[in-house]
C-alpha cells in the first residue's frame, strides 16, 4: 500500500529488559512516512513500552531503533522528531488550553503574534476554536483529546505516537474520535503510530497492523490480510470472531493441501491458506469467519459447498443477527452471521435451515 | 425511555427525607468536636479579644473600653521591635525549612521505590518520638559555647576559638525551629508531588524541554499548593514560638509569646498582653495573605512569560513583577513610619493588584 514511501522508523532486533522481565523480544519491523500504524495485542504485550522507545521514554536493552534512518539510542526525548498524545492526555492542569497547546513553542524563533496564530490555527485544525481562554481542568475527555493532538501537532513532529488515545472515551464518541484521527491523519500526512487493545479500532484506522504477543510481533500485515489471512491460530483468536472445526490432512500436492473438515467434508486448499497453529490445543483446525458462513433462504442456491444445519442461539442486533447453527457432523456448534436486509426473516431457534460457504474463506491452522 | 424518565422523577423524593436524616447525624457525629473547639478555640478566642479593649487597673482589670493598648503594642519601641523580630524569625524559618525540606519531598517522592516511601516517611517523623522540649535542650547542647559543633570544629583546627553567633540569638532559634519542623513542611509538599500525574512530566520532555526547564514549568508549579501548606503550617506557629526563643533565644531573641508572657504573668497586664496577641495574629494573617498574592502574582506572571522566553529570564521577570508589591510596602513603611498604616495599606495595595490581574485575564 504503501512501499513506495522512505522508510521513517525501523526496528532492528530490540530487546528490552526489565530486570529478569523480558518486555521485548527481538523486534523487527519499519513503518514508512505518512502511514498510519498500529500495535496491536492485549495488555502486558509490550505495544506500550514498544512505542515509549520511539519517543524516547524507556530505554532498549538491545538493538536499534532508528528514525529517519538516525540512530536514536544517544538522542534525549526531548530531541527525538515524534510527539506523542498520552493515554491520560496530560494536559497541564494549571494552564490553559492556549498555554498547553503553545507549551512546546518557547524555542521557537517565531514573534509572538505568529506564535499565538499558529497555537489559534492548530486549535482550529482539531475543532477547538475559540476555547484558547478556557481552563484546561475544565475541558471534558474528548476536547482534552484534542488539546493533546492539537499540542503535539504544532511542533510539527515526523512521528505522531499515540498511546490508547481513545480508550478512555464512550463508545459514540470513540467512532467519531476514529474518523476525526484518519482525516487528520491524511491532512497532515505525517506518520501516526497508534497503540490499542481494541481491533475494531485498529482495523477501522491502520494502513498496517503489527499485532504483538508477549513482546514479538506474531503478524504484520494490512488490516484485510489480517482479518482474512491470520497468520497463526492466536491471532485468528484475537482479532474479530472465528469459528474453528477439527480437521484431518488429507493430501499434500504441491502447495495444494485436501483436508476433511468436521461437517464441511474434503476441501482443497491454498497454500496460501495455511497457517500455523500455534495458540492452539490438539492438531488441525480449518476457520472461518461468521460472515462467510451463509444461510440459504427458500430458493437460493449454494455456492461451492453447502449442508444441512439446525439454529441453535438467536442474538438479534439490529443491523446483524448473530446464529449459532450446528451444522450436520459437526460436534459443537459454529457463529454465523446475516446482514438483515430488506424481506430476509429471522429465523427461530431451531428451524432447519441449509448453509453454504466457499473454500475461499477458509484458513487452515495445523 | 419514559421508564427512565419516570425513575429519575422518582429518585429525588425518594432521597430527600434520607438526606436530612443523614444530615442530622453528620451534625451529631461532628457535634462533640465542635462542642470542644467552641469551647477550648472560640471561647479563649474572644476572651482575650474581648481583654484587649479594657482597660489596665493595678491588679486589676477594669471595665472601661478603651484601644490604648493597641496603641501602646502598635507605637511603644519595645513591642515594635519584638513584633518585627517575630516576623523575620518566622520568615526565616519558614524560607529555610520549605527550601530544605523541598528537595527531600522530591527525593521521597520521586526517586525512593514505592515500596520503601512509607519506611522514609516513618524515618522522617522518627525525631517527634522525642519530646520538643528535650528537643530543644539538645540543640542547646549541640549549638553551644563547649558542645557538639564548637568542640568539633576546634578539634579539627577548622576554628581557634568557639563561634557564638550559634547560640543565644535569632540564629539559634532559627536553627532549632527549622529542625523542629521540618516534618510539617516535607510532607505537604511530598503529598503534592506525589500527586502529580508522571505523564505530565514526560509530556514536558515531549514537548521539547530538559528536565530541568520541565521541573520549573511543570512540577513546580503543580507543587505549589504543597509548598503553600508548607509555608502556612510552618509560618503560623514559629512566629508565636515560646519555649525555643525562652531556650536558646538569650537577650536579644525574646518573641512576641515571650513578650505576652511577661505581660501577663510578670506585669499583671491582661490588656496589653492581649491587644499584643491579637496584633500579632492580626499580623500572621496578613502578611499570608500578602505573601499569598505575592505568590500568585508570580506564578501569573510566571505562567504567561515562560512559554515564550529563557527561564532565567521568565523567573526574574516574575519575581521582580511579585517583589514590585513588597517595594510598595516597604515605601509606604518609609513614608508613612507607621506600622498599623502599612500593613492596611500594603494589604489593600496587595488585593488592588490581585484583583486587576484577575479582571484582564478574564478579559483576556
Amino acid at each position: 500500500m504503501s512501499s513506495e514511501k522512505p522508510v521513517m522508523i525501523e526496528f532492528k532486533d530490540v530487546h528490552k529488559y526489565y530486570g529478569d522481565y523480558h518486555a521485548l523480544r527481538g523486534i523487527n519491523a519499519t513503518i514508512r512516512a505518512g502511514e498510519f500504524f498500529s500495535l496491536l495485542g492485549p495488555s502486558g504485550c509490550g505495544k506500550t513500552t514498544l512505542l515509549r522507545t520511539i519517543a524516547g521514554f524507556e530505554g532498549i536493552s538491545s538493538g536499534a531503533v532508528m528514525i529517519g534512518g538516525e540512530d536514536m539510542a544517544d538522542v534525549p526525548a526531548n530531541q527525538r522528531p515524534t510527539n506523542m498524545v498520552f493515554q491520560s492526555y496530560a494536559i497541564f492542569p494549571h494552564l490553559t488550553v492556549e498555554e498547553n497547546v503553545g507549551f512546546g513553542l518557547r524555542k521557537d524563533p517565531r514573534s509572538k503574534a505568529e506564535k499565538a496564530k499558529a497555537v489559534e490555527d492548530a486549535l482550529g485544525m482539531v475543532g477547538l476554536k475559540g476555547f484558547g481562554a478556557r481552563a484546561a481542568h475544565a475541558l471534558s475527555g474528548g476536547q482534552r483529546q484534542r488539546v493533546a493532538l492539537a499540542r503535539a501537532l504544532i511542533l510539527k513532529p515526523k512521528v505522531l505516537l499515540l498511546d490508547e488515545p481513545l480508550s478512555a472515551l464512550d463508545k459514540k464518541m470513540r467512532e467519531q474520535m476514529q474518523v476525526e484521527l484518519i482525516k487528520l491523519q491524511r491532512q497532515v500526512g505525517i506518520t501516526f503510530i497508534l497503540v490499542t487493545h481494541d481491533q475494531e479500532e485498529a482495523l477501522v484506522m491502520s494502513d498496517r497492523i503489527a499485532v504483538m504477543f508477549e513482546g514479538q510481533i506474531a503478524q504484520l500485515a494490512d488490516p484485510e490480510t489480517l482479518y482474512r489471512r491470520p497468520a497463526s491460530r492466536k491471532v485468528a483468536d484475537f482479532i474479530g470472531t472465528m469459528n474453528f472445526l477439527p480437521a484431518k490432512i488429507l493430501n499434500e500436492a504441491g502447495s495444494k493441501v485436501e483436508v476433511d473438515a468436521q461437517g464441511f467434508g474434503k476441501i482443497t486448499l491454498d497454500g496460501a491458506q495455511v497457517m500455523s497453529a500455534e495458540g492452539s490445543e490438539g492438531g488441525a483446525t480449518v476457520g472461518f469467519r461468521p460472515e462467510t458462513l451463509t444461510i440459504l433462504f427458500d430458493g437460493q442456491t449454494g455456492s461451492d459447498f453447502e449442508s444441512e444445519a439446525v439454529v441453535e442461539e438467536v442474538v438479534y442486533y439490529g443491523d446483524m443477527t448473530y446464529y449459532d447453527i450446528k451444522i450436520k457432523g459437526c460436534d459443537t456448534a459454529v457463529r454465523l452471521s446475516m446482514r438483515n436486509v430488506f424481506g430476509r426473516p429471522v429465523l427461530d431457534i431451531g428451524t432447519k435451515t441449509r448453509v453454504a460457504w466457499s473454500a475461499g474463506a477458509l484458513v487452515l491452522f495445523r | 425511555m419514559a421508564q427512565t424518565a419516570a425513575t429519575k422523577s422518582n429518585l429525588p423524593a425518594r432521597a430527600a427525607p434520607k438526606q436530612r436524616s443523614e444530615a442530622a447525624s453528620g451534625l451529631l457525629m461532628v457535634s462533640p468536636t465542635a462542642i470542644y473547639a467552641l469551647l477550648l478555640l472560640a471561647a479563649p478566642l474572644i476572651t482575650i479579644f474581648t481583654y484587649s479593649f479594657l482597660t489596665d487597673g493595678y491588679l486589676t482589670v477594669e471595665l472601661t473600653p478603651t484601644i490604648g493598648s493597641y496603641v501602646e503594642a502598635w507605637t511603644n519601641e519595645v513591642y515594635r521591635v519584638v513584633m518585627l523580630r517575630s516576623l523575620g524569625v518566622a520568615m526565616a524559618v519558614t524560607l529555610v525549612t520549605v527550601v530544605l525540606a523541598f528537595p527531600i519531598a522530591y527525593y521521597v517522592s520521586f526517586y525512593v521505590e514505592p515500596s520503601r516511601k512509607s519506611l522514609w516517611l516513618f524515618l522522617i517523623t522518627i525525631p517527634f518520638w522525642t519530646s520538643y522540649l528535650i528537643r530543644v535542650f539538645l540543640w542547646k547542647v549541640i549549638l553551644g559555647f563547649n558542645g557538639v559543633v564548637n568542640s568539633g570544629l576546634l578539634g579539627l583546627g577548622i576554628i581557634d576559638e568557639p563561634l557564638t553567633f550559634i547560640l543565644y540569638n535569632t540564629n539559634a532559634i532559627v536553627i532549632t525551629l527549622a529542625h523542629a519542623y521540618a516534618p510539617f513542611a516535607i510532607l505537604p509538599i511530598f503529598v503534592a508531588l506525589e500527586k502529580i500525574d508522571r505523564s505530565f512530566l514526560e509530556a514536558g520532555r515531549d514537548l521539547g524541554e530538559s528536565s530541568f526547564v520541565t521541573f520549573f514549568r511543570v512540577t513546580l508549579p503543580l507543587a505549589m499548593p504543597g509548598v503553600i501548606s508548607a509555608v502556612m503550617i510552618v509560618f503560623i506557629p514559629t512566629i508565636g514560638d515560646y519555649v525555643t526563643p525562652h531556650l536558646v533565644g538569650g537577650p536579644e531573641g525574646k518573641m512576641v509569646a515571650n513578650l505576652v508572657q511577661v505581660l501577663y504573668l510578670k506585669l499583671d497586664n491582661y490588656p496589653l498582653g492581649s491587644a499584643l496577641a491579637v496584633s500579632s495574629m492580626l499580623l500572621v494573617g496578613l502578611v499570608l495573605v500578602m505573601a499569598t498574592m505575592q505568590l500568585a502574582i508570580f506564578g501569573y506572571v510566571f505562567k504567561r512569560i515562560a512559554g515564550q522566553t529563557q527561564l532565567i529570564l521568565a523567573i526574574f521577570t516574575a519575581l521582580a513583577a511579585a517583589q514590585a508589591l513588597l517595594a510598595v510596602v516597604i515605601a509606604l513603611w518609609l513614608v508613612t513610619g507607621n506600622a498599623p498604616l502599612t500593613v492596611v495599606l500594603g494589604t489593600a495595595v496587595h488585593v488592588v493588584a490581585l484583583l486587576a490581574l484577575r479582571r484582564k485575564r478574564s478579559a483576556l
